[in-house]
């Protein structure tokens, strides 16, 4: 009965591939962001994180796209990617307080990652990347993303 | 998004393109599942108060069903509109029907702030298309 779709093919985990990156784009555009409108403001531990976590995503995405260039399938490339973030997110007013934000976008990276492992998992395909070597840079991935969910919830915390 | 809410999804759809209860084959047609597997879905819709079920007549939702049903929506709308503005893929509709059980709603949430998705959302919805209906399709998108 259910309606879960395993990941059936490299197109498919390609686009998945790509979603991650995005996501990763926007809590690197944002951090930077955040950083750039409140430069006076700013708590130096605060700064330190937003620097790091824009970091870290920059790295993510390089992992990401290291595995989708294994893949055989065509893809948009980043670039076109990276300049509709940074346009959008001007607009976006939905997401309150700079570490609310941070919570935000680590808890969607994280959740993101474990059901695409899920999705990878449940699924027969062979795919044109090492599945082992492939589920192991995801999974490493989703652990900094906890660690990041944490690092921001401690941040909080100290801030009550 | 998990099975129950792509079930709600469809049930909603089938309600407004039907403009009343939904049929069982309806719901199955529609997720392209078995209708036993629809009857059993529901009954498990039912037995939560998201849905009510009457012998020869169809599905309806609850309000709370409703409720869930359209956030489902929302989220399936903000999936197609991402691979069409931000990807530019060309069969968007299966695509997002492949992605939407991968995708959760809070990484819906996460794309929506680099889409322009219009504030009456999922209202602008056409069930027979299966896509909204101010989604603009550039004649060269290309995966």
């Amino acid at each position: 009965m259910s309606l879960a779709r395993p990941v059936g093919s490299d197109h498919q985990l390609a686009r998945l591939l790509q979603i991650g990156i995005v996501l990763e784009e926007v809590v690197e555009a944002r951090a930077a962001k955040h950083v750039e409108v409140a430069e006076a403001d700013l708590d130096p531990e605060v700064r330190a994180f937003l620097e790091g976590a824009a970091e870290e995503s920059a790295d993510h995405r390089a992992r990401l796209e290291t595995l989708i260039a294994e893949l055989d399938v065509d893809t948009v490339a980043f670039e076109e990617i990276e300049p509709l973030v940074a346009e959008r997110y001007e607009a976006d007013t939905d997401f309150d307080g700079v570490l609310y934000d941070q919570l935000c976008n680590e808890e969607t990276a994280y959740k993101f990652y474990d059901d695409l492992i899920e999705a990878i998992g449940t699924s027969e395909v062979t795919f044109g990347v090492d599945r082992e070597h492939l589920l192991a840079v995801l999974e490493a991935i989703r652990e900094e993303e906890a660690a990041g969910v944490e690092r921001v919830t401690e941040l909080m915390e100290d801030r009550t | 998004m998990n099975t129950a809410d792509q079930y709600l999804k469809a049930i909603y759809l089938v309600q407004e393109a039907e403009n009343g209860p939904a049929s069982t084959g309806a719901i199955a047609d529609r997720l392209d599942v078995s209708p036993a597997s629809a009857n059993e879905m529901i009954g498990k819709l039912e037995a939560q108060d998201l849905a009510e079920h009457e012998k020869y007549k169809g599905v309806d939702l609850t309000d709370e069903g409703i409720h869930r049903a359209r956030e489902a929506l929302q989220t399936y709308c903000i999936i197609e509109r991402f691979l069409v503005d931000v990807l530019e893929v060309e069969d968007y509709q299966g695509e997002a029907r492949q992605l939407e059980s991968v995708i959760d709603e809070t990484v819906a949430e996460r794309l929506d702030t680099i889409i322009d998705r219009r504030p009456q959302c999922p209202d602008c919805f056409d069930p027979d298309t299966d896509v909204c209906e101010f989604l603009e399709v550039p004649v060269t998108a290309d995966d």
